[in-house]
């Protein structure tokens, strides 16, 4: 691109070209050129160094624990402050069964609501709705938090639980006494929390599936439903499933709206009605008043942890929707 | 009809409904949230919230004067630290970037858009707050605006590529530089789409916790200058939410829906605007 302009300004051949290249340097220098774009090749580059430098504290910030308990801190359960034993088991486990029950509520409504925005609503209604549920991402984490305690664990505590244990209280998922704080008023906060994702991404990779395929089965005599369900919701699969990814990501992440219903009780039990605790929320209560290096040190140890996941379900995701979006984008 | 025709015609039916319901679920959710924190807050909210600071521990009534005005600084060291850093980088991915290394900055940026907001609380608090062995207002501006970046990058970079081509060759047929096109021409023309993604962004951050508990932490007084603890509207939330009175409590709805309002206020406003004009549709 730049060629054109530097055989105009060198002025004859026969001048040695270090002058030369230095005078046209010196040329686009004045210009600006140069300068603009070194610096804001600097800024770009500064993502890339703050990301590695993130890693670098975490790491630095965790030598303690890890020279101390090695890889045994991901897999033994006692978490014991006073007698500086950490093990990060109860956490990872309380992380893991919060997200997938959240994703297993959000999943079949997040990518419902994106087949009926993409495929059947008008245009405005569309349009409407999706603006709506983008406004619902928007809500902070902390004011859904609120209103899970002021209003979802009583709901729990009075009606659900005591529901499910009379109907399924057989399954060990719904026995003990209810709460209403645990697993399950977690899990229904983060399928709250991570349903706009699912609904706006899965909405977007929908529309972007070519008009041919839907008239295609539509004109092999296929109903609405199953042009849908066997030819649209197949082509953009692994689309939505990168938006699931990152609702995943999204969901072992959150932190304000888990700490303030799950309870705070780093326990692993099989019923969905105990309190437990997950990575963010050990985190965010005990960071402040951790007792000493070493239990400062194992909390940043398990915001590593949680950083590494998201990162590759992250990665992973990215790469899923880059792809679906891609091979959709002829219909553009 | 076969009755084979009837049932698969039935399914279909049936079934584009419960996605019609699924939709209207989603939406419920965001209504529930708006009514409670409209009656609840409503009714608790009065004027001695917004003058008077935080009553001490056990006594009712005053307010939260100093956490408004908490967020406020916060937000604005995050909006002159993350903005800044956000838009040279989008302008490089958008006007100057090569292939490899574009992609590379582009993909770490959705991932650091990824990361967990209460693990750059930690990375805020070893950079900042261990050196200057105190929680402040710096450390907690400064984690929110480490979050404002990778948004400031993505959203300025589509809107500089939303800008015509033609518009930039106009420009360089005139003799301008490179520079000179994009600092006097693009930038221009795209900078009401970049300020209003920006504002987005703020309001995103804005109702963020987590990084705020150990880096700006707290603070029931006014806190001046930016080196000490700093109350903050989320974090009273929280601290108010979860603590054991009802006047507590009562606050925090208040808090909820002050929050909660400047948020959806800036999110809707900005969308309206973002949505007519000439802007690019957001992905």
């Amino acid at each position: 691109m730049a060629t054109p302009s530097i055989a105009v300004r060198r002025p004859a051949p026969s001048r040695s070209p270090r002058s030369g290249g230095a005078r046209a340097f010196v040329e686009r220098l004045r210009s600006g050129d140069e300068i603009a774009h070194l610096i804001t090749l600097i800024f770009a580059a500064s993502i890339l160094f703050l990301t590695a430098w993130l890693v670098y504290e975490l790491w630095i910030y965790c030598a303690l624990p890890r020279h101390r308990f090695g890889w045994g801190f991901l897999a033994t359960s006692t978490w014991d402050p006073v007698f500086e034993h950490f093990g990060a088991l109860p956490f990872i486990y309380g992380t893991v069964v919060t997200s997938a029950l959240g994703l297993l509520i959000a999943v079949p409504i997040g990518v419902g609501a994106a087949i009926f925005l993409a495929e059947l609503a008008p245009h405005a209604i569309s349009e409407a709705l999706t603006f709506l549920i983008e406004l619902l991402a928007a809500v902070p984490s902390v004011i859904i938090g609120m209103l899970g305690i002021f209003v979802l664990v009583p709901i729990l505590r009075t009606v659900v639980q005591p529901f499910l244990k009379a109907t399924l209280g057989f399954l060990p998922f719904f026995q003990g006494p209810a709460y209403g704080v645990g697993f399950l008023a977690a899990g229904l906060i983060l399928a709250i929390m991570v349903v706009p994702f699912i609904i706006s991404i899965s909405r977007g990779i929908l529309l972007a599936v070519p008009m041919e395929q839907r008239e295609g089965a539509l004109a092999l005599g296929a109903t609405k439903w199953e042009s849908t369900w066997k030819v649209v919701v197949p082509y953009a699969r692994s689309g939505i499933m990168g938006s699931v990814f990152l609702a995943l990501a999204r969901a072992l992440g959150e932190t304000m709206a888990v700490t303030m219903v799950i309870g705070n009780d780093p326990k692993i039990s099989a019923s969905l009605f105990a309190p437990g605790y997950t990575i963010a929320a050990v985190i965010a209560n005990e960071f402040t008043e951790a007792t000493g290096d070493l239990h400062r040190q194992a909390l940043i140890e398990l915001g590593l942890v949680l950083f590494f996941v998201t990162m590759v379900l992250n990665a992973f995701a990215r790469i899923l929707i880059l792809l679906t979006t891609r091979k959709g984008t002829s219909r553009e | 009809m076969s009755p084979r025709l009837i049932w698969r015609k039935g399914v279909s039916i049936v079934m584009l409904s419960l996605t019609g319901v699924c939709a209207l679920a989603g939406v419920s959710v965001l209504l529930i949230i708006l009514g409670y924190l409209l009656w609840y807050g409503g009714k608790y909210i009065d004027w001695n919230f917004f003058t008077q600071l935080p009553k001490p521990v056990g006594e009712t009534g005053g307010g939260m004067a100093n956490a408004i005005v908490g967020s406020a600084k916060l937000l604005l060291l995050a909006a002159l630290t993350g903005v800044p850093v956000g838009f040279l980088g989008g302008v490089y991915l958008s006007e100057f970037g090569g292939k490899t290394f574009s992609f590379m900055v582009r993909y770490m940026t959705d991932l650091l858009n990824g990361v967990p907001s209460i693990v750059m609380g930690i990375f805020a608090y070893t950079v900042v707050v261990l050196p200057m062995r105190t929680f402040s207002t710096l450390a907690g501006g400064l984690a929110l605006g480490a979050m404002m970046i990778p948004i400031a990058v993505r959203s300025t970079e589509e809107f500089l590529h939303a800008v015509p081509r033609a518009m930039r060759e106009g420009a360089m047929a005139l003799g301008a530089s490179k520079w000179r096109t994009i600092s006097s021409v693009v930038v221009p023309a795209a900078s009401r789409g970049i300020l209003t993604a920006a504002l987005l962004a703020l309001a995103r951050v804005a109702g963020e916790t987590a990084p705020l508990l150990f880096t700006a932490f707290g603070n029931r007084y006014w806190s001046p200058g930016w080196g000490q603890p700093i109350a903050s509207l989320p974090v009273m939330i929280f601290t108010y939410a979860v603590g054991p009175y009802e006047d507590w409590h009562r606050q925090a709805w208040a808090a909820g829906l002050v929050l909660l309002g400047l948020v959806l206020i800036t999110n809707i406003v900005v969308r309206t605007l973002l949505s007519r004009g000439t802007s690019p549709q957001r992905p």
